[in-house]
């Protein structure tokens, strides 16, 4: 019990973070992105390949399994998933956002994923992949509940950037251009905000987020190139179930996520997981469809 | 029959029974406008349900009802049906983007219910040994083949006429106003999401007439033809024949198929064995780079450019 | 009067290049001068004056702000180039706070500069300051339409362009708004104004242009549109009634 509480928590803080960049891409650029999954696998392979580059320069923080060498990757890694976002944006989303029926973008985010996903098998094959190898001894929390420092390490990076990004949409000129351009873009734009400039930052905070995401899913599970593809339906699930542009949403939203799928395993067997985020989906949509905390960008509307 | 001949038919079997689907997918998307993201979980109802219906008495498997193959096929139709209306009642009066998710959802749920529901679809193995309909009137399968291609033809250009006749029928014209003015539509005394879920599950029960038409040629179900990349497969062989045109979507499915099969035969032959998986990909690749640069550059189709597919794109 | 500030040259606009709803419209606002358009629906008002803000395309024609051409100026730069425009509905970001409309208003400022204007304006609009910790969806229509002008003046525009600014308010306000409008063109702001509520707005800007079907019908001083019996048959002809 106290375990599926912990993975729970473990899984859903990763959920989360993809999910916010997902939730502020939605509200913003106002459609529903399929490649934003891929971002946060493209993501982690970036990190794993910036390590395979720098290799191991300085040894792991104990009690870390990893140290100084992952956290650049990572910083990279981010960078080279913004630029791949913009690259997208610029190639596919922008000639798309001229016709009149805009699910057609959704369509051609539907068609990028699986070129994403393809490449990275491409590029990095398909089996399983590690950060490092070294072992963990999982500290015991609570009886019955053991945490590996990795996990923790998860749990606090992803409440930091939580308030962090909280704070930066409150307290900030571009987060408050973002929150007008989630509300009304013609507005915003007739108030002398360049909306091409807000949206390339949205896909570059999305783009790290994802990044993170994904540098903790391998850091904690594994490396797979299918890591995107099974979280497209959780992330989905989360963000509509915290309100389409409502950040802290998204987070309580992927908490439950990921708490739902840790204790359904208790009930129904494994191999029915994957189901659980679309059965919350479902649900949302037939009683709450607007979401628990119904909202735009940064607050309740 | 010449080794040739027995694969042709074999591939057009296949590409018929998909050009059912992409008919299915254009009603939808070609002529409504609604995004249907798990394409193949419908496929995957059809076939499930009429190999169901249709199995002979077996142990440890739930069904054994042996229900004759037609009744078996509409039987797989109703229940594509039916989860249609669960995605479609749950998300067809919100934002366009809640469908796109939720029938990609359900594609994903019903693929899990194939591999893991051992008592019902046999998991991983699937289920064997299904009767194909009036098999034993044919002397050799080389014959028996040719019979349900024409089987199998004949059904498509039935679906190709009816949908040609709903699509000029006031209800078809309703369709258009539907997808290019909602208000104009609903000040018409027309309730726009009523038409959209007629037409979303029709397409559906579309798609479960496939299923049921594939697992009775085939004679066996199982869940590595029910892969996601179908969904994608379908929605190449669309836009390649141009969405809202349904002769597209007939030429857009054998040609798709014709380049899918002669790319992974082309794959396998000149490529070593330990590349294999790599080459996958790369013809994987090739459906999403074929579905984005239609999209980009080919909007109305890379075939089909008809009056009737310009509708969509403006 | 001399070189007008807005010049309005031939312009024809719309939603898609090949249904234009604004057929050919020429007009002008001088310096420091008030001047309404009106006309019967579908007349192609709120489309020209979204065309001049770059909310709606031009695909024809010229428009110059005192001599500079501004035709095809993204619409984000228009406030840069002394234009201010304010919509009809959604005017305001209802999900932000008071303060957080006006800082979006001067985001193209530096941060002391837009500090120094906020305070002015809650000093011209004192209302506002109260609320100004408060979310905007609790504004009423009135205020909103405050909160939207006072937002527009703080790029310090040579000319505001207002789609409607009586629509939906009560008698009083009505009279409010307009008389705050006044004041302004006192400051030396050139005002460009669509109005449904003809008859308030004649009695108190300089000149009218009347539009019918996307074209310029008639133009003159308020005054004599006013007493012109062919406007009310403008209004009649075109299906339209007249408030």
């Amino acid at each position: 019990m106290l375990q599926a509480l912990a993975d729970g928590i473990l899984s859903g803080s990763i959920i989360a973070l993809g999910a916010i960049g997902l939730t502020l891409t939605m509200g913003i650029l106002r459609f529903a992105n399929f490649a934003h999954a891929e971002l946060v696998t493209w993501g982690a392979y970036m990190a794993l390949a910036v390590l395979g580059l720098t290799g191991a320069f300085l040894g792991p923080i104990a009690p870390f399994s990893f140290g100084i060498p992952l956290i650049f990757a990572t910083l990279v890694a981010a960078v080279l998933t913004s630029l791949l976002a913009l690259a997208i944006d610029w190639l596919v989303y922008r000639p798309l956002r001229q016709h009149t029926n805009h699910l057609t973008i959704v369509f051609g985010s539907f068609g990028v994923s699986l070129l994403v996903r393809m490449v990275i098998l491409l590029i990095f094959g398909g089996a399983a992949q590690y950060y490092s190898r070294t072992l963990q001894i999982a500290v015991p929390v609570l009886p019955g509940m053991r945490i590996l420092p990795d996990q923790l390490f998860t749990l606090g990076i992803t409440a930091i950037i939580v308030v962090g990004l909280h704070f930066f949409l409150q307290k900030t000129r571009l987060g408050l251009a973002m929150r007008a351009l989630a509300e009304n873009p013609e507005l915003a734009r007739v108030n002398g905000l360049d909306t091409r400039v807000v949206v390339r930052w949205t896909w570059v905070i999305g783009a790290s987020l994802a990044t993170v995401a994904g540098v903790l899913y391998g850091l904690t599970v594994q490396l797979r190139p299918e890591i995107g593809f099974h979280l497209i339906l959780p992330l989905f699930a989360a963000v509509i179930l915290g309100g389409v542009g409502n950040v802290f949403g998204a987070v309580i939203g992927g908490l439950i996520v990921g708490l739902a799928e840790s204790f359904a395993v208790l009930i129904v067997p494994a191999g029915y997981k994957m189901a659980v985020p679309f059965i919350i989906l479902l649900a949302v949509l037939y009683l709450r469809p607007t979401g628990i905390f119904a909202g735009s960008v940064g607050g309740a509307k | 029959m010449s080794g040739f001949a027995a694969y042709l038919v074999f591939f057009l079997i296949v590409a018929l029974t998909y050009s059912i689907v992409t008919m299915g997918l254009n009603l939808q998307w070609g002529y409504t406008g609604l995004f249907n993201a798990g394409v193949v979980g419908f496929f995957a109802i059809g076939a499930y349900g009429t190999a169901v219906l249709v199995g002979p008495d077996r142990a440890q498997l739930i069904g054994g009802f042996g229900l004759p193959f037609p009744v078996a096929v509409i039987g797989g139709m109703v229940l594509a049906a039916l989860a249609a209306l669960i995605v479609g009642l749950a998300t067809l009066r919100l934002r366009e983007e809640y469908l796109a998710i939720a029938t990609f959802g359900i594609a994903i749920s019903i693929q899990l219910v194939a591999l893991n529901f051992e008592a019902l679809t046999g998991g991983a193995q699937g289920l064997v040994g299904l009767p194909r309909p009036l098999f034993e009137l044919f002397g050799s399968p080389g014959a028996y083949n040719m019979f349900y291609l024409c089987f199998v033809a004949v059904i498509a250009i039935l679906v190709y006429v009816a949908l040609e006749v709903a699509v000029r029928s006031p209800w078809g014209r309703m369709l258009k106003a539907v997808r290019e003015d909602e208000t104009a539509a609903r000040s018409l005394g027309k309730n726009p999401a009523a038409i959209r879920l007629q037409v979303f599950v029709l397409g559906c029960t579309l798609m479960g007439l496939a299923g049921g038409l594939y697992v009775g040629f085939i004679g066996y179900v199982s869940p590595l033809d029910f892969l996601p990349i179908l969904t994608f497969q379908i929605w190449a062989m669309l836009i390649v024949g141009g969405s809202g045109n349904n002769l597209g979507a007939i030429v857009g499915a054998v040609g798709v198929w014709g380049l899918w099969t002669m790319s992974g035969l082309g794959i396998s032959r000149l490529l070593p064995v330990a590349y294999q998986s790599q080459g996958g990909a790369i013809q994987v690749i090739l459906i999403g780079l074929l579905i984005v640069l239609t999209l980009i550059f080919r909007p109305r189709g890379l075939i089909g450019e008809t009056e009737a597919v310009s509708r969509h794109t403006r | 009067m001399n070189t007008p500030l807005l010049e309005v040259e031939k312009v024809v606009a719309g939603y898609r290049p090949d249904l234009p709803i604004v057929h050919g419209i020429s007009l002008n606002v001088g310096e420091a001068e008030m001047v309404t358009i009106i006309g019967p629906n579908g007349a192609g008002k709120s489309t020209l004056i979204k065309a001049i803000a770059g909310v709606v395309p031009i695909s024809s024609g010229r428009v110059a702000l005192g001599g500079r051409d501004i035709t095809r100026l993204p619409t984000h730069t228009m406030a840069a180039a002394s234009i201010a425009y304010v919509p009809q509905t959604a005017n305001v970001f209802t999900t932000l706070t008071i303060n957080e409309n006006l800082l979006v208003g001067a985001s193209s400022l530096p941060k002391a500069e837009a500090q120094r204007r906020i305070e002015l304006g809650y000093e011209n609009f004192p209302a506002l300051k109260d609320y100004r910790h408060k979310k905007a969806r609790v504004l009423s229509g009135g205020q909103r339409q405050m909160l939207a002008v006072a937002r527009a003046l703080l790029t310090e525009p040579r000319l505001i362009m207002l789609d409607e600014p009586s629509a939906g308010l009560s008698p009083l306000m009505v009279s409010e708004v307009f008389q705050r409008l006044k004041a302004l063109v006192e400051t030396g702001v050139a005002i460009l104004m669509v109005e449904q509520n003809a008859k308030a707005a004649l009695a108190i800007s300089h000149r009218t242009y009347v539009f019918a079907e996307g074209r310029n019908r008639i133009d003159g001083p308020s005054k004599s549109i006013a007493e012109d019996p062919e406007v009310a048959s403008i209004y009649l002809g075109a299906g339209g009634r007249k408030r």
